[in-house]
């Protein structure tokens, strides 16, 4: 297995590495077995077995039903986009309904999209997370209004946080209420056991490359008998869904890793828990440290970290001068001078707001590199706040 | 948007190895505290400029000696990024041994350049130059301190493009004096916008109060109105059309008329202009208000006063006739 050895990654929830048995399995579909699934001949129909088997993995990993569709895109980003302009298309444009209801916190591919159809007349109303950072059925009944709420959006579980959203209670209320709901599951997929047979949600998002799959390599579930307008206009692939050659290899590839990523799940819930909440300990024993989010209601994967006096991306440059990997919470990295929605619901000062540092592991992170990550990190939260200008008056 | 925008996410490539060593090794980076200050015979100065909030935090000690007002000895402490903690180290590095006057003179330009590893490859990116104005912002706030004036004072203008310090006086001026019609020739000429870009247009990386946009539009309305203005006041009275010769008239009487009137208390309207074609004749009617009203001088003196002071600023063709 080639891994750099010398380098720690702690950086899963940004992409993760290729399993190589996902590595393995693609293989065959670059130079052998290389044609068009669409054609007649046999470089076209001998590709087909595999396919299959790889979208029974995708079904079977999710508990889709054979009436449902799953349908294989490039990434997250796509399905995102596909879901909230398919309902513009479908249902906001010739109205009654004009409301997409989604949350404060989630990905820029769903903000910015939602952003995009309130310019075509779509109303948007962005709800807040409650004082545990997430959106719960109470604020969903608050603003769920039958009459004129197209689609529910809510994230599984956030990315910079880790927290995971009752998505099977906010799916229920939608369903008794006529309500389309939509879930981006890209940070659940391999962390929290997701189940559409259980969850009773309309549209779900995936990412390949969150699992150990490779980049550039997607899934939407639409329940049956939902219609969607495609995104991409073309050819009959994917039932006129969304057209466009389906990369064969990386379709392979994603469900070998979404048969591996729910194989993995007690692993990860074990495993991965027990090494997160050693890291996590070692953070909170340097001095005015937290972590956002009870660590009960997180992924087993994620620590979102605030260091007082220390900004985030100051201490991120220090790791990766120590060999490890971090990123700053996608939010607080931003220039923007709004405060965190996550921050404030959660009551966490505006000083704190450029200070977060996200940690997140994956089934490859062993235990020596949570020590070796801990030390790089007590080291830099000391010489930073040695030069800090806000560490020692804010105590 | 261009083949080497279109990857992003290389912001650290982007750094100079300077900024790296910096950041790594600030050399300045501690506190003065009274007694060193004191040791050195001098006053000690401190001041903070930033938010953590905001996420970028400085403040800066310099100890000043009070007799040639030169820097002694400067240091600093940061809450901010690599290239906010390297842009600190720089500033304290040069404002030392220089007088506060000359040091106030240190631009956000001059602490980026001189992180550079050779001339003509910027040490930060873009939208990192606001680090760098902090560095500035911060030596203004020390020197208001020393002085004990308000910043306020100190600061030239109202500043628009912050990464090059250009103000909004400068803009104006600029666009004017050159007859600028774009956005580009105005970085071109003034190198604001050149940087992060955030004061080109709304959208961009940070929220600004002044965008180049708005202010080229705006300036561009002054000049055309102006130019208007002009074309309208030029040229002979009598060529001019009928609210043409109005506007004159009324700003003749606003200017010159009215003022003497409301001396004593009066004023006059225009109820009409009419122009007779034989003899060629204005005639402007007018009614008298407040004290005029009825005042003896009025059909007499002041009339004449009246007709008298329109032919000259304006044609010999102008009869008054009060109503």
């Amino acid at each position: 297995m080639e891994r750099n050895m010398d380098r720690i990654y702690l950086d899963s929830n940004a992409t993760t590495i290729v399993d190589p048995r996902v590595k393995e399995a693609m293989d065959p579909f670059f130079c052998q077995q290389y044609g068009n699934p669409n054609s007649l001949h046999s470089f076209g129909t001998e590709v087909h077995p595999a396919m299959r088997l790889a979208m029974d993995r995708l079904y079977c990993g999710i508990g889709a039903g054979d009436q449902d569709d799953i349908i294989i895109n490039g990434c997250a980003s796509e399905g995102n986009n596909h879901v909230l302009k398919g309902i513009w298309f479908d249902m906001i444009r010739q109205g009654p309904k004009n409301e997409i209801l989604t949350t404060q916190v989630e990905h820029p591919c769903v903000r910015n999209s939602c952003a995009f159809l309130e310019t075509l007349g779509a109303k948007v109303t962005f709800m807040p997370v409650n004082a545990d950072g997430i959106v719960d059925a109470e604020t969903l009944r608050r603003f769920l209004h039958p009459d004129r709420t197209a689609l529910v959006s809510v994230m599984w579980a956030n990315n910079e946080t880790g927290l995971i959203f009752p998505v099977r209670e906010l799916a229920e209320i939608c369903r008794e209420n006529g309500v389309l709901f939509h879930t981006d599951a890209v940070q659940a997929i391999g962390k929290v056991p997701v189940d559409v047979s259980r969850v009773p949600v309309d549209f779900l998002t995936f990412s390949a490359h969150k699992f150990h799959g490779p980049k550039g390599v997607g899934g939407l579930f639409i329940r049956k008998g939902l219609k969607l307008a495609p995104l991409l206009h073309g050819g009959e692939q994917m039932g006129g869904k969304r057209a466009g050659t389906v990369n064969v290899p990386y379709l392979v590839g994603m469900g070998v890793a979404m048969e591996l990523a729910v194989e993995n799940l007690a692993f990860e819930d074990s495993a991965v828990r027990r090494l997160r909440d050693r890291l996590e300990d070692a953070i909170l024993a340097i001095p005015d440290t937290l972590v956002v989010g009870r660590r009960e209601l997180r992924t087993p994967n994620t620590i979102l970290a605030s260091f007082r006096g220390i900004e985030g991306e100051a201490m991120i440059w220090d790791l990766n001068a120590a060999g490890v990997a971090a990123s700053t919470g996608s939010a607080c990295a931003s220039e923007s001078l709004e405060p965190n929605p996550t921050f404030v619901a959660m009551c966490i000062s505006d000083d704190l707001a450029h200070t977060g540092i996200r940690f997140s592991l994956s089934r490859f992170t062993t235990a020596e590199e949570i020590d070796q990550a801990a030390a790089a990190i007590r080291r830099s939260a000391e010489r930073l706040r040695g030069i800090s200008s806000s560490y020692d008056k804010g105590k | 948007m261009a083949k080497n925008d279109l990857i992003g996410g290389a912001l650290w490539e982007q750094y100079s190895a300077k900024v790296g060593e910096r950041m790594n090794n600030p050399r300045h980076r501690g506190e003065i505290s009274e007694e060193e200050a004191k040791a050195l015979g001098a006053r000690l100065v401190v001041a903070d400029w930033g938010a953590e909030a905001c996420g970028d935090a400085v403040r800066l000690y310099w100890a000043v000696d009070p007799k040639t007002h030169r820097i002694l000895a400067a240091k600093f402490k940061s809450f901010g990024c690599g290239t906010a903690i390297a842009s600190s180290d720089m500033m304290a590095e040069l404002s030392m041994g220089k007088t506060v006057d000359e040091a106030m003179k240190i631009t956000n330009i001059e602490v980026e350049r001189s992180l550079r590893d050779n001339a003509d490859t910027p040490a930060i990116p873009p939208q990192k130059m606001h680090c760098s104005v902090m560095a500035y912002d911060v030596i203004k706030k020390a020197a208001s301190i020393y002085k004990g004036v308000d910043m306020a004072s100190l600061a030239e203008e109202e500043i628009v493009c912050e990464c090059a310090r250009v103000g909004l006086r400068t803009i104006k001026d600029v666009i004017r004096i050159n007859d600028l019609k774009t956005v580009e020739e105005i970085t071109q000429f003034t190198k604001a916008g050149a940087f992060c870009k955030s004061c080109l247009r709304p959208g961009g990386h940070e929220k600004r109060k002044h965008y180049l946009v708005d202010i080229l539009r705006d300036t561009r309305a002054e000049m055309e109105k102006e130019k208007i203005f002009a074309q309208a006041d030029a040229g002979d009275f009598s060529a001019k059309n009928l609210i043409q010769k109005h506007r004159l008239i009324e700003k003749a009487l606003d200017e010159k008329v009215r003022p003497a009137l409301a001396a004593d208390g009066g004023s006059l309207e225009v109820v009409d202009i009419r122009e007779a074609a034989d003899p060629r004749t204005v005639n402007v009617y007018i009614r008298y208000l407040g004290a005029c009203r009825g005042c003896i001088s009025s059909t007499k003196g002041t009339l004449q006063f009246i007709e008298d002071l329109l032919r000259q600023e304006l044609s010999d063709t102008i009869r008054v006739i009060p109503l």
